[in-house]
């Protein structure tokens, strides 16, 4: 194992085979493109799940807007897309050719100031990372540091997404209203709607997720990471430690910022549209069962939670609209009161009983070398029992 | 008030006053430590001992007076600014992290990587490793480097938390009731680590025991309601008829 | 927008958005003060507060509709009836959500919102399936339809003083029963210091049911007079649940007084920018006020000194 990155443990480089078998394998063998496509959806919410892990189940922050940051970086390229389809020749017929669709409507005659750095795509890279950033920390730093705590944090959270949404349907003209960014043909020439594109997207997606859960798991096995778990759980500890406990939760929230932004982005590239219905109190709140139907501590988990209840509602809307929000309600509410390690919890414990007598023996290393800080490898089985034991428990928060 | 540059003065508390809605939990306190020493106080309940160590931390912020440490005022600064200092702190119920093992525990108060950026790249090297080793001897943990802090023994906790100060080499170290549940011979091994670690810094101690605190102490303040009753060696304490009348008067 | 009108008239306007607001403010402050009941007094988060309003509100229609077919000789009256009937039908449901659900997750607030939110689903999914998905409207007796001119300007909605009246009155009742019956005094305790008070013989588990009850069943009677200002529907509850969390947490969740005036500072700036500019972005200014100065303020407007 000298090869392997020294934060990685056997279980996680399994955990990871096996998932990225799974969505860069499995399912693009047997699924045809349109549920494929599906998928890949699917796949930019776990952005949003994957923060949310690190975020709320590590660190103990719950945030119920986390639409915001995915509608910026889903704005963000939509916009780009929007101008290049709305070229002059492509609008000639509208009152004032050039300028997006709705905005003619709206009896805009030239383009928003704001909308104009959007016709780089450099610039709209950029923008993807940086304005979450901003915008999280800039939120983050002035309630972190006057010691907002978790319920005024969610709340105030879940009223910045209500504002971001009445101010996007409101703001038609700038926005796109209620109906979003929509019709949008090529990404700097190539068609965004053919079959190819939709492969390439979905491939740069998984490849995308697969980077981001390992920048993931970097941080929550780093000291940082056990930080966080240790901000959770006594913070004024961690304060009398030296630690700053608002840069380390100002950290942690823009990181998840950033992911769901990324995810955004990829929503609208490969679903094509952009509306305020992902940024609102709702689809915010249905985010983060995803994280918690995972298991609310582990990365994979959050992929895999977001999957499932995705299929769920895709299967049972179809066929009983009225069963899936019952369904859907239930959810919430068994995760919280009867599954609360969620996915992988019940991973853990089916795992637990078939390997049973392997599990003797991490305390029988630990015994028979007493006396001596544990090396670095001897280290890793050592703390893979105190941190299965961090995985499977979770704190009352 | 200008305050006289004692250089053998880590420590020197003047005028210092807290008061929550009117009620002074720490009234015109003066109090000085020096280099090396074990500064004692005790009092009666209610005294305004920990909030004294309190405001010292930084965990709360005085009304008034000054709280100087080797010369830099400390009423001013955040908590883990003053932990930066110098200042270290143990809370009268152990407190440290029960999720983790103690080697985490002391990893996690090693003092590299405390920003955020430094956090994320720390690397246990083997510094890191003869530090920790070094100091779970010295708080007599070295058999138990793996076990789970949660599940550790009362006093074992306390000795933790100690271990999780003295990591950070603290010039001077403030300890809330050391002792507090500990047996006999667990007390006599804690007076004999305090009595080893003053080569270079001070301890400030609160406690009750008083045979712990004759072990231990070089000088010794008693706090009455917020204020300085008395200060002196401990044999000077036990003989002062104001501090027998409020103990007995209890 | 300002130089279109004269003083007077600008000054008619103000009193006419200002009465609007107050009506928007009784609405605030009855779903706030069940919130803050619950939130403020037990901690406890109810993401489902809206669709209990929303409950009272169906139960409403559900006495217009009976006494118009049953009894229309009373008809002029069963507001009254249905007020009471809201109380206790919210009230009892809040009960068995309390017993069957939140008693498990005191110590787990965040938990407790998302499960709570769990609940709002099945309710809004409940009323759908029962009553439909359109918007139902409730008819009112004639004394509360139409308008008192106060002077030739200003004229003001009988309904809207009938919801002011009702509000005090309801404040006023809820005051006491806090702070001047002996229920309010062992709410009070098991609030400050739950071991103490059951030790002295209070039944901490039956004041907590109790507390969480009647908070729900004042927004029980808030949808009751909800329904005058606006359409009953599915997902009706959902368009006040965040104003009201920021009304609870903007006047300092422990305050009763700091709840009422934070709901009045929101509804009449509300109402009032709503004049000048369009809906979206007055309630956009007013929210965004109100979230920045939690920001630098995040005890609120009334609440108690921190130690720090």
């Amino acid at each position: 194992m000298t090869t392997l990155p020294s934060f990685l443990r056997r279980h996680d480089l399994l955990a990871f085979a096996i998932l990225a078998a799974l969505i860069v394998i499995v399912l693009p063998m047997t699924l045809d493109i349109f549920r494929l496509n599906l998928v890949g959806k699917y796949l930019t919410y776990a952005f949003v799940a994957v923060g949310l892990v690190l975020c709320w189940g590590m660190g103990g922050i719950l945030s119920l807007g986390q639409g915001v940051f995915f509608g910026l970086g889903g704005y963000a390229m939509a916009m780009f897309l929007k101008l290049e389809a709305s070229s002059p020749e492509a609008t000639a017929i509208q009152s004032t050719p050039g300028i997006p669709d709705f905005m003619d409507w709206n009896q805009l005659t030239e383009l928003p100031a704001f909308w104009i750095p959007f016709q780089s795509f450099t610039f709209t890279l950029f923008a993807i990372v940086a304005l979450p950033a901003v915008l999280s920390g800039l939120i983050g730093y002035a309630m972190f540091t006057r010691r907002v705590s978790g319920v005024y944090f969610a709340i105030i959270t879940q009223a910045i997404a209500a504002i971001a949404t009445i101010l996007i349907i409101g703001q038609q003209g700038y926005t796109g209203g209620v109906n979003g960014i929509t019709d949008l043909r090529t990404l700097l020439g190539w068609d965004i709607r053919s079959d190819s594109a939709r492969y390439t997207f979905y491939f740069i997606n998984a490849a995308l997720l697969l980077g981001v859960l390992f920048g993931a798991l970097y941080v929550q096995r780093s000291r940082l990471g056990r930080l966080m778990t240790a901000v959770r759980t006594s913070e004024d500890r961690v304060r009398f430690s030296g630690y700053s406990v608002a840069h380390i939760k100002v950290f942690v929230f823009c990181f998840a910022a950033v992911l769901s932004s990324i995810g955004g982005a990829m929503f609208t590239l490969q679903v094509g549209f952009m509306s305020p219905t992902l940024v609102g109190v709702v689809p915010s709140i249905e985010m983060v069962i995803y994280c918690a139907v995972g298991g609310r501590l582990s990365v994979f988990g959050a992929v895999y939670g977001t999957l499932l209840v995705n299929w769920l509602k895709t299967s049972l809307s179809e066929s009983f609209p009225e069963l899936w929000l019952f369904g859907l309600g239930g959810i919430f509410i068994a995760i919280v009161m009867f599954f609360p390690f969620g996915l992988a919890g019940l991973y853990t414990s089916a795992k637990d009983r078939l390997f049973r007598k392997r599990a003797v023996e991490p305390s029988a290393g630990s015994e028979s070398s007493p006396g001596k800080t544990p090396s670095t490898s001897t280290t890793a089985t050592s703390g893979t029992t105190s941190t299965t034991g961090l995985d499977a428990k979770v704190s009352a928060t | 008030m200008s305050i006289e540059h004692n250089t053998s003065c880590v420590l020197a508390i003047e005028g210092l006053t807290v008061s929550f809605d009117g009620f002074r939990a720490v009234d015109d306190l003066d109090l000085y430590v020096d280099e090396r020493e074990i500064h004692v106080v005790i009092g009666p309940n209610g005294a305004g001992k920990t909030t004294l160590l309190d405001l010292i931390c930084g965990k709360t912020r005085a009304s008034a007076g000054s709280i100087r440490f080797r010369n830099h005022e400390l009423t001013k600064l955040n908590e883990n600014r003053i932990v930066h200092r110098g200042v270290g702190r143990k809370f009268q119920n152990p407190s440290i992290y029960d999720d983790l093992t103690v080697v985490e525990n002391l990893e996690l108060s090693f003092p590299r990587g405390k920003s955020v950026f430094g956090s994320l790249f720390f690397q246990r090297d083997n510094d890191v490793v003869e530090r920790i080793d070094e100091v779970a001897e010295m708080v007599f943990l070295e058999d138990h480097l793996t076990s789970q802090a949660g599940l550790l023994s009362h006093g074992q906790k306390q000795w933790l938390e100690i271990g999780m100060l003295l990591i950070q080499n603290p010039e001077l170290l403030m300890l809330d009731e050391p002792v507090a549940g500990m047996s006999m011979a667990e007390r006599a091994k804690t007076a004999d680590l305090l009595n080893r670690i003053t080569d270079n810094r001070s301890v400030l101690v609160v406690e009750h025991d008083m045979k712990f605190v004759e072990d231990i102490a070089d000088r010794v303040t008693v706090m009455h309601q917020g204020a300085k009753l008395a200060e002196g060696s401990m044999s000077d304490i036990q003989a002062n008829p104001k501090v027998v009348e409020v103990y007995l008067g209890q | 927008m300002f130089s279109d009108y004269s003083w007077s008239e600008l000054g008619s306007i103000f009193a006419m958005q200002g009465f609007a607001g107050l009506i928007l403010f009784s609405v605030f402050v009855l779903m706030a003060l069940g919130l803050a009941i619950i939130f403020g007094q037990m901690g406890v988060i109810n993401m489902a507060h809206g669709e209990f309003m929303i409950l009272g509100a169906y139960v409403t229609w559900l006495c217009s509709g009976l006494f118009e077919t049953w009894l229309p000789a009373l008809f002029g009256g069963y507001f009254f009836f249905a007020m009471v009937a809201a109380f206790a039908v919210t009230a009892l449901l809040g009960s068995a959500v309390e017993w069957l659900m939140v008693r498990h997750l005191y110590r787990r607030p965040l938990d407790t919102l998302l499960a709570t939110w769990g609940l709002s689903l099945l309710m809004q999914q409940g009323f759908r399936s029962i009553f439909g998905a359109r918007e139902v409207g409730v008819s009112l007796p004639d004394w509360m339809l139409g308008s008192i001119a106060i002077t030739d300007i200003i004229e003001v909605p009988i309904n809207g003083l009938f919801v002011m009246a009702l509000t005090l009155v309801i404040a006023v009742s809820v005051w006491f029963l806090l702070f001047r019956s002996s229920f309010g005094l062992r709410t009070r305790a098991v609030v400050q210091n739950r071991a103490m008070a059951g030790a002295t013989g209070i039944d901490t588990e039956r004041v907590d049911r109790m507390t969480f009850a009647i908070g729900c069943g004042i927004a029980g009677v808030a949808g009751s007079a909800f329904t005058m200002i606006g359409s009953t529907g599915p997902t009706s509850g959902q368009a006040y649940i965040v104003d009201t969390f920021l009304i609870v947490v903007f006047g300092g969740s422990a305050s009763l007084l700091g709840t009422v005036a934070a709901a009045f500072s929101i509804s009449q700036a509300q109402s009032t920018l709503e004049f000048f500019l369009s809906g979206s972005m007055a309630k956009v200014i007013t929210l965004v006020t109100v979230v920045l100065i939690l920001m630098i303020r995040p005890e609120g407007l009334f609440s108690p000194k921190i130690r720090r």
